[in-house]
């Protein structure tokens, strides 16, 4: 069991991911936090990075006092001003603006807010105008987790402002737990960049080792230190822990595939919330995080 | 009078694409004489904007109408800013097309007749 004295944990950034989706990220996320909340209270937080989707609140005790939203600038043309010379739209990388023949026509849920068109207009005709793209809704979870979410506006394209301002919400001096969005594209690269460490959940299948591959990957390509936790055990075969083995990658914790862990999950209880004897184990995951980490 | 149309290749007797924005290729032909050009579309490997990249290539190489089976919002909206007409052909070469084009037999369409994104490939 971990040491009851020490009274602070180290302030690490953990983000959860996985790259094949409905792994069980959120389950473990969810329950290290409160793990952690319970063994140092007020120092954790929990953030849910899957900003197109956001569901830790669903399998925990929620109460939300703040919301706040997002915004992005994005451009409007002033027509009578334009002189048709089309480096706004040669400028953006979104296809956000375009010049059809003399038109300059915007499309705002293309624009991801780099403001280029604005800069190289010779003639300042473009205004940057602001454009609701989610909210950062902010409250306590499980009666002791800070608790921040991302949620983007539907339709938005680019989620990656959202997901920045999710990321100002870190706390230095706390533990704080990020949840990814599953997959290895950008809105996962952007949850767990910079992160101290990232844990990666899987299946031991073929789905979930060909994904954890590529996860792996996006881990070392980022610089992030990661290891695995596998869930569901029992479904699949060894082959996600041959390869860890292989690769030198830590398997952090093993949760089998029970039926009333799902039963559970289904209530909207997390894992800990459930099974209390889950959170010894939780525990550990994290101080085998911090000596990793340490090294 | 220039017209863009969506083709799988790059020949007059190439099958049309039925998708605008993520076509193969766009052929540029003249109407009045068969003259064209092929361009490869570039657009069709972006993430998103292939609709808008596709109709600013073909309206700002002088096209005054494109011809393809589905046109998506973007595109369908970046097109009728700029006046470029869109018509709906379907089953057939890139030759019967232009044909159709002149026999002034096409229906021309008023707005998006597909969803964004049906014309991604996997």
């Amino acid at each position: 069991m971990p040491s009851v004295a020490a009274n602070s944990p180290a302030p690490l950034t953990i983000s959860v991911a996985a790259g094949k989706g409905g792994t069980g990220k959120t389950l473990v996320s969810t329950s290290l936090a409160i793990e952690l909340a319970y063994e140092y209270p007020d120092k954790v937080a929990l953030l849910d990075g899957d900003v197109e989707e956001p569901n830790a609140d669903l399998l925990m005790p929620t109460v939300f006092e703040d919301s706040q939203p997002v915004h992005i600038l994005v451009p409007e043309v002033d027509a009578e001003a334009c002189i048709h010379c089309g480096k706004c739209a040669e400028a953006c990388q979104a296809s956000a603006i375009a010049k059809i023949r003399d038109v300059v026509v915007t499309f705002h849920e293309l624009c991801t807010g780099c403001g280029a068109c604005a800069y190289v207009c010779p003639v300042d005709a473009i205004a940057e105008v602001p454009r609701k793209v989610g909210r950062i809704d902010r409250g306590i979870a499980a009666g002791s987790v800070e608790f921040t979410q991302g949620r983007s506006e539907i339709a938005q394209q680019h989620t990656g402002s959202v997901t920045s301002a999710l990321k100002a919400h870190i706390k230095s001096g706390k533990v704080s737990i990020v949840d990814a969005p599953p997959g290895t594209s950008c809105p996962m690269q952007e949850t767990i960049e910079d992160s101290d460490y990232c844990i990666l959940v899987t299946e031991p299948t073929p789905f979930g080792l060909n994904d954890l591959k590529a996860a792996v990957e996006t881990c070392r390509t980022l610089s992030v230190p990661h290891g695995v936790v596998i869930n569901r055990d029992g479904i699949g075969d060894r082959a996600v822990e041959d390869y860890c083995k292989t690769e030198g990658i830590s398997v952090l914790l093993k949760i089998p595939h029970e039926r009333r862990i799902a039963e559970a999950y289904s209530r909207g209880e997390t894992l800990v919330l459930a099974f209390p004897e889950w959170r010894g184990p939780l525990g550990q995951v994290f101080d085998a995080i911090v000596e990793e980490v340490a090294q | 009078m220039k017209m863009a149309i969506a083709s799988t290749g790059e020949s007059l007797d190439s099958q049309v694409d039925p998708r605008f924005g993520r076509c193969h290729w766009l052929i540029l032909a003249d109407t009045d004489d068969m003259s064209f050009e092929a361009l490869k579309n570039r657009a069709a490997a972006a993430g998103h904007g292939a609709g808008v990249e596709a109709a600013q290539m073909v309206a700002n190489m002088g096209c005054r109408g494109v011809v393809a089976s589905t046109f998506g919002p973007n595109a369908a909206h970046a097109l009728a800013q700029g006046g470029l007409a869109m018509y709906r052909f379907s089953g057939g070469t890139v030759r019967e097309a232009i044909e159709a084009v002149k026999a002034g037999t096409l229906e021309q369409l008023n707005g998006a007749n597909a969803a964004a994104h049906s014309g991604d490939r996997e």
